[in-house]
């Protein structure tokens, strides 16, 4: 069903996904840390990635903001620990709209006849954290979602009416 | 019974959730900063109040009203499947990857 798989060990503080991509290495660590490359892939296709900042480098920070369709955003941002072209990224990890639930992600890149591994570790700061993260939307599904966004879309265009 | 998405429905919330979110603020603070009446203001922080978006905290004779982002990334997080988000994220870097190769292979 997925194209990735996905670790989650009950009672651990980690998720690993892990994922094949048909190209070399050095492609796909550039799609990963050029801004212009990143605006093309992260997230969903309904938003719209916008980079406010990305300084793809030891010490440096990152802040993208997702846009929906109806002006709804929602901001993430970062500091890189280690940027080891083309095989190793390191940064912390936290959504504005959950301040102070940060998470230390790692992504390593291994190269096989010119296909690259992608193993992509997250250590959250609880296992409740991690779990709350995982169950996010599952009850609902993907479609019974989609719908109650509708319903919050209408209910904040009747307040702006 | 009111629900998040109630008190996220009114544009007068939405600036006051704005402002909390650079730092907390007093009424006073607010009704300055949002031109409205004081029982105006005090009516939407209670709406506020009451789902969990806002919480009141009282420092040096100052009642200071602050946000509480849990309601928030309930209403994100309930909205997105973690798995989905990925899935998506990693199919548009397939056919980013691809396009690259291909404008590689046209440069040479």
């Amino acid at each position: 069903m997925y194209k990735h798989t996905l670790i989650a060990e009950p009672g651990s503080h980690m998720v690993t996904l892990t994922r094949e991509f048909n190209a070399p290495r050095e492609l796909v660590f550039k799609a990963m840390t050029d801004p212009k490359l990143v605006t093309q892939w992260w997230g969903f296709r309904s938003t719209t990635t916008t980079i406010d900042k990305m300084e793809a480098k030891a010490g440096g920070v990152w802040r993208f903001v997702d846009h929906d369709a109806d002006g709804n955003e929602f901001a993430f941002r970062g500091v890189y620990h280690d940027v080891t072209s083309p095989e190793r990224l390191i940064y912390t990890f936290e959504f504005e709209g959950m301040p102070g639930h940060v998470l230390l992600e790692t992504i390593l890149l291994e190269e096989r006849d010119g296909k690259t591994f992608v193993t992509d570790s997250s250590v959250f700061q609880s296992v409740e954290a991690r779990d709350g993260m995982l169950e996010a939307g599952m009850e609902s599904g993907a479609d019974e979602s989609w719908s109650m966004m509708d319903e919050l879309l209408e209910a904040m265009k009747v307040g702006s009416a | 019974m009111i629900t998040t998405f109630d008190a996220l429905a009114d544009p007068t919330r939405r600036q006051i959730l704005d402002l909390l979110r650079v730092r907390p603020h007093t009424v006073n603070e607010l009704v300055e900063l949002l031109e409205i009446s004081q029982p105006g203001v005090s009516k939407q922080l209670k709406v506020l109040r009451d789902v969990g978006l806002v919480q009141v905290r009282q420092e040096a004779q100052k009642h200071w009203y602050e946000l509480r982002p849990e309601p928030l990334a309930e209403v994100f997080n309930w909205l997105v499947n973690y798995r989905s988000l990925i899935e998506e994220g990693y199919e548009r870097l397939d056919e980013l990857l691809k396009k690259m190769k291909e404008e590689e292979q046209n440069d040479v």
